[in-house]
Order: structure tokens, then C-alpha cells, then sequence
């Protein structure tokens, strides 16, 4: 089994170069989602490096826990956790989007790089969750299911039949993650077509809902997962509210980024900031 | 005609008509016991679909998803991921058309072995109406790469059908309907994916067809026996992968082609059938089906008379494509 670690400043350090990795990645590509990328690092670093059962060098290992990336288009955040995790080679992670390559521009099933599902339509990857977390069940294996979902998706009302089913077959096994980083491709989410209350509406379909005030703070996202678990009877959804374009300065917030690839001047300035040099 | 040049496999009288959805069930429920890793998912509809008889039996293994279609193929795409052996049931609309692109993306794109099996396609469907009636089903899944598509002709192929997509490893689409079909196979009858089965040797026309139409291109053969037209019949029950060889030897053998289905004749199995005979061998051809029109209520047996889809209809394409034959060659002449 992969090593796992609660250290903080370990999972900090092994999300900057992360970042690094698929900003870079996403740059080589020219296209790609780089908003939705980086809100999605924290969770995804904590779900590899301290919360997951999986064994990079046994990826077909019966006993793993499952991730299914949802919102598939935050793919070049999880190949970039993949290759630290030990699944490939980093640079496998420049051949993103790339004819031949592995690394899709929305992620296919490939147990050997470590996905799981096929994905990048909103609006399945929770039913997906849901059948392997049944299966779970019916076989009596202790695993756990793990599904990051966008809040865009949420505006999917294929979303909701999932949701519904998760709470209905009191999947405990399965901890959802919303990504809540308040945009999607068109702009601010309460400009386009606004879904709040998400929490009340969570919970009014019979999940444990828990809200990270800060969906990049380490500590709150390993607690919450750390409930998840503990929690029996129902479906865990832990709504972490991030920042779109988390961790470069140019990026942050800015909607239009949600899926363009860094321009080779704003790679400078994010490499800059993220203590690497060009 | 000698008797030599009909198949074996053929009853010489029909005598039952069986819903084939009941044999659906009936053949799940006897693959429960042998197979522990199968699951049973359906959306609402499992009287209908008679997914109900496995959930009796194996009430912890079959899963009611509530009239949620697209939640149950992908979910059905979780359960394959996680090595079970998932059958998806519902009508045949619903699974095709409101699911599709939950079926393209979960399920067919990554080669998942999920067995989607519906019922009620076809204007056969009856008095529900054209809202119910998928006329569009064999079309939605043959686009799709990786995809089997099969459309059995009786009770007896349904349940082979059934029994044998279980050890095929990959996405499958069974087409089933609401009525009683005539059993026309005698349970020697072998089915075989990719295999297309020339029930009746003619020298004169092929007929193609699928379903409950096979019943009725037969019928149509001996029709046009009295009036001395040796008719081929040919039963495609494997759309995809088509069985391209088999196709070809029997169109080339008459030169005349009319392909029959209860389905739009747009994208359905006349469509299919003019892809491999334009590019492999072309050949005049009718196609007798739901001609780009919706359906209608109506009792189910009567629409097939309503819509032009009976045994005689396939006479006078038959009438009109020798004629039609017969005219060419005179121009060339």
C-alpha cells in the first residue's frame, strides 16, 4: 500500500509541485481547464497522500479504495497527483492532450495510470461512485468510494438522481467532494444559472454534509474525511468551498480561465509564484 | 421448393405465442443461480420488463432505480468496473434515448460489460403511443463503436440470446418487445453473435429481417412460392457486428433485396443492410418498416397491419422490386 502521511507541510510542499507539474502540463498542451485544476489540488493531494488506500505499483489491487473525477475536466490536477503518487513517470504529464498519449484530454478508464472511470460529461461519475460502492457492499469489502463532483455538475439533473440513489441505498462506504469553486465555463455561477443553497439542498436529499470554510486548508479537509468515515447510515458529502484558479494570483477567481491554458508569459509569472524557476 | 431448402431450425407450424420479455425474465432468474455475479437494475418498470421474477428470487441483487435512467446505466458502468456481470432493463425508449449519452460515455466508450436489455420497442409497444414506441433504438446503439446490438426473432432465440451475451465480455443491446411473438425456432435452433441465419434458400428475392418481422418474411416466402417467387429469408438478429459475408452471399444470390423491421427504416436494419450491400454489393433493394414517421396508439398487432408491416406488404415490395428488376434489364438490353 501507498505510504500516507497527516504531515501538513509535506502535503503543502507535495501541492506546489503539483501545481507546478500541471500548469506546465496544461502549458505544453495549449489547452485545457486550468481554474478548475487548481481549486481541485488540495482535495486531491489529501485523498492520495493521507486519505486513500491504493498502491501505485499494484493499480488493479482488489482492495483499493476507488476515486472517480467527476468533473473530468479537472484531469491535469490528477495526472499530476497520479505521477507523484508513483502511477507514471512525470513526464508522461507533458504528453497531456497529445496523440498517443494516455493522459486524454477528459480521463478514460485506465487502471494502469490509475483512473477509474470514464469521464468528463457531467453528471455520471456519482452513479458510477454508487454501482462500486453497491458492489462494495455486496462483497463485503471494506473499501471506500470517493467521487469529486464541480458545482457546475450540480446544475446536471443527472446529478441529482445519483444523489438521491446514494441516499436511498445508505451508501456509507461513499464520500462525495463538491469543488466549489463558484464558476463555470460561462462565467460566475450566479450569473448563469445559480444552485444555492448547495448544503440545504445536500441535506434535504439525506446526506451528512459537511462545508470546508477553506477547501485548500490541509488540516479541515483530513478532519472532514476523517467524519466521513466515521459516519454510518448515510452518504458523507464534504462541500469544500475553494478558489477557481487557486495559487497563482493571475488566475484566481478569474472565470475566463476555467478552460484556457496558460499563455507562455502567465506560466512565467505562476512558476514565479509558485517558487520555481522558468 | 424442396424441403431441403428450408431450415432445420424451423417449427412446420406455429403453434405458440410467447411474450418474449417473460422469457427474458424467466432465463435471467435460471442465469441468477448459475452466476453470483450478476445484477439486475431496472427503472420503474419491472412488471413490464419481468426483471421482477429475478428480484424475487435474488432480492439482494437486483436494484430498483427508481425512473431515473440515466442514473441506472452509469450505475449499472460502476457495478462492471467493480466485476459484476450489471443487465439494465427498461423500455426500450427509455434506455436508448433518455440514457444515451450516460450509455456512450459510461458504459460503451470504455467497453463495459453491461447488458442493456429492453423491452416494448417497436409500434408494437400499442395503445401507449408514439411517446412509448422506439423506433429509433437499433439506430441510437449501431452508431456506437464497440457496441452488439442484437434483435431476437421468437421466445426460443431470446433465450439464447440471453444465455450467451453472458459469456460475451462487452457492451450489448437486446432489443425486446411488449407483444406475444410467434415461435418459429425449434429449440435446436443455435444462435451465435455476428451470425445472420439464411432460414429459407430462394433464387429470386432475399428478405432480410428482424424480430417479429421474421415471422412475418417467412410468411410473405410462402406466399410468394404459390405464385412461383422463390424467396431467401434471412434472419439478421445480430445488427452489430453485422454479419457481412452471410449478407452478401444471399443478396448476390437473387439480386433483389427487401429488408424488413418494426423500427424507422432510417438507421435501423434496412440502413444497415444498404451499407454493406452499396459498398460490398449493390443491389436493388425495398425496405419495409416505420418509413421516417412516428407511431400511434392503437392496438399493437393492428398497428403492424396499420403501418404496412405485414407479410403482404413484403409481397408487393417483392412484386415491385422484380418488376422494377425486370424493367432495368430490358433498358439495358
Amino acid at each position: 500500500m501507498h505510504e500516507r502521511t497527516k504531515n501538513v507541510d509535506i502535503l503543502k510542499e507535495i501541492a506546489r509541485r503539483v501545481r507546478i507539474d500541471l500548469l506546465k502540463a496544461l502549458h505544453r498542451a495549449k489547452s485545457g481547464h486550468t481554474g478548475g485544476s487548481l481549486s481541485s489540488v488540495e482535495i486531491l493531494v489529501s485523498l492520495y497522500f493521507s486519505e486513500m488506500r491504493h498502491n501505485p505499483k499494484n493499480p488493479r489491487w482488489g482492495d483499493r479504495d476507488r476515486f472517480v473525477l467527476s468533473k473530468g475536466h479537472g484531469v491535469p490536477a490528477l495526472y499530476s497527483v497520479l505521477a507523484h503518487a508513483g502511477y507514471f513517470a512525470r513526464e508522461e504529464l507533458m504528453s497531456l492532450r497529445k496523440l498517443g498519449s494516455r493522459l486524454q484530454g477528459h480521463p478514460e478508464y485506465d487502471l494502469e495510470i490509475g483512473i477509474e472511470a470514464t469521464t468528463g460529461s457531467l453528471g455520471h461519475g456519482l452513479s458510477a461512485a454508487n454501482g462500486m460502492a453497491l458492489a462494495a457492499r455486496m462483497d463485503g469489502k471494506d473499501i471506500r468510494i470517493y467521487a469529486l463532483l464541480s458545482d457546475g455538475e450540480l446544475q446536471e439533473g443527472a446529478s441529482w438522481e445519483a444523489i438521491t440513489t446514494s441516499s436511498y441505498r445508505k451508501l456509507d462506504n461513499l464520500c462525495a467532494i463538491v469543488d466549489r469553486n463558484r464558476f463555470q465555463n460561462d462565467g460566475a455561477m450566479k450569473d448563469i444559472k445559480d444552485i444555492e443553497p448547495v448544503p440545504d439542498k445536500w441535506r434535504a436529499f439525506g446526506w451528512e454534509v459537511e462545508v470546508l470554510a477553506d477547501g485548500h486548508d490541509f488540516p479541515s479537509i483530513l478532519s472532514a474525511f476523517e467524519k466521513a468515515r466515521q459516519t454510518k447510515g448515510k452518504p458523507f458529502v464534504i462541500i469544500a468551498n475553494t478558489i477557481k484558479g487557486k495559487g497563482v494570483s493571475i488566475f484566481e477567481n478569474q472565470g475566463k480561465y476555467h478552460g484556457v491554458a496558460p499563455s507562455d508569459d502567465e506560466l512565467k509569472v505562476a512558476l514565479n509564484e509558485l517558487g520555481e524557476a522558468a | 421448393m424442396s424441403r431441403t431448402q428450408i431450415s432445420d431450425f424451423l417449427v412446420d407450424e406455429v403453434t405458440e405465442h410467447v411474450y418474449i420479455r417473460e422469457t427474458y425474465g424467466k432465463t435471467l432468474v435460471e442465469l441468477g443461480r448459475e452466476y453470483p455475479n450478476i445484477v439486475v437494475l431496472d427503472a420503474d418498470l419491472t412488471v413490464s420488463t419481468k426483471t421482477n421474477l429475478f428480484g424475487k428470487e435474488f432480492p439482494n441483487r437486483f436494484f430498483t432505480m427508481g425512473v431515473s435512467e440515466q442514473d441506472m446505466m452509469a450505475t449499472a458502468a460502476g457495478f462492471a468496473l467493480s466485476g459484476k456481470i450489471p443487465f439494465a432493463s427498461t423500455f426500450a425508449i427509455f434506455a436508448t434515448g433518455r440514457a444515451w449519452e450516460h450509455v456512450r460515455q459510461s458504459i460503451v466508450f470504455p467497453k463495459l460489460n453491461v447488458k442493456i436489455v429492453a423491452t416494448h420497442a417497436g409500434v408494437t409497444v400499442g395503445e401507449d403511443g408514439a411517446t412509448h414506441q422506439a423506433l429509433e433504438d437499433i439506430a441510437l446503439m449501431r452508431v456506437l463503436p464497440n457496441m452488439t446490438v442484437i434483435v431476437p426473432a421468437d421466445a426460443v432465440e431470446t433465450e439464447k440470446v440471453i444465455r450467451t451475451i453472458v459469456n460475451h465480455n462487452g457492451p450489448t443491446y437486446v432489443r425486446l418487445a411488449r407483444v406475444k411473438f410467434p415461435t418459429i425456432f425449434k429449440k435446436s435452433y443455435e444462435f451465435e453473435i455476428g451470425k445472420a441465419r439464411v432460414l429459407r434458400e430462394g433464387k429470386h428475392v432475399t428478405i432480410f429481417a428482424v424480430g417479429i418481422m421474421v415471422c412475418e418474411a417467412l410468411e410473405a416466402s410462402k406466399i410468394l412460392e404459390r405464385e412461383g417467387i422463390s424467396a431467401c429469408v434471412v434472419n439478421v438478429s445480430t445488427v452489430k457486428p453485422i454479419d457481412v459475408e452471410t449478407i452478401v452471399k444471399a443478396a448476390s444470390s437473387t439480386g433483389a433485396v427487401v429488408t424488413a423491421e418494426d423500427h424507422n427504416i432510417v438507421g435501423g436494419l434496412g440502413g444497415a443492410i444498404a451499407e454493406v450491400l452499396g459498398e460490398n454489393y449493390p443491389t436493388p433493394m425495398k425496405r419495409i418498416g416505420m418509413k421516417d414517421r412516428f407511431g400511434t396508439s392503437g392496438d399493437g398487432l393492428q398497428l403492424l397491419e396499420y403501418f404496412g408491416l405485414k407479410a403482404r406488404n413484403i409481397v408487393q415490395a417483392v412484386h415491385e422490386l422484380l418488376e422494377f428488376n425486370s424493367q432495368k434489364k430490358s433498358v439495358v438490353l
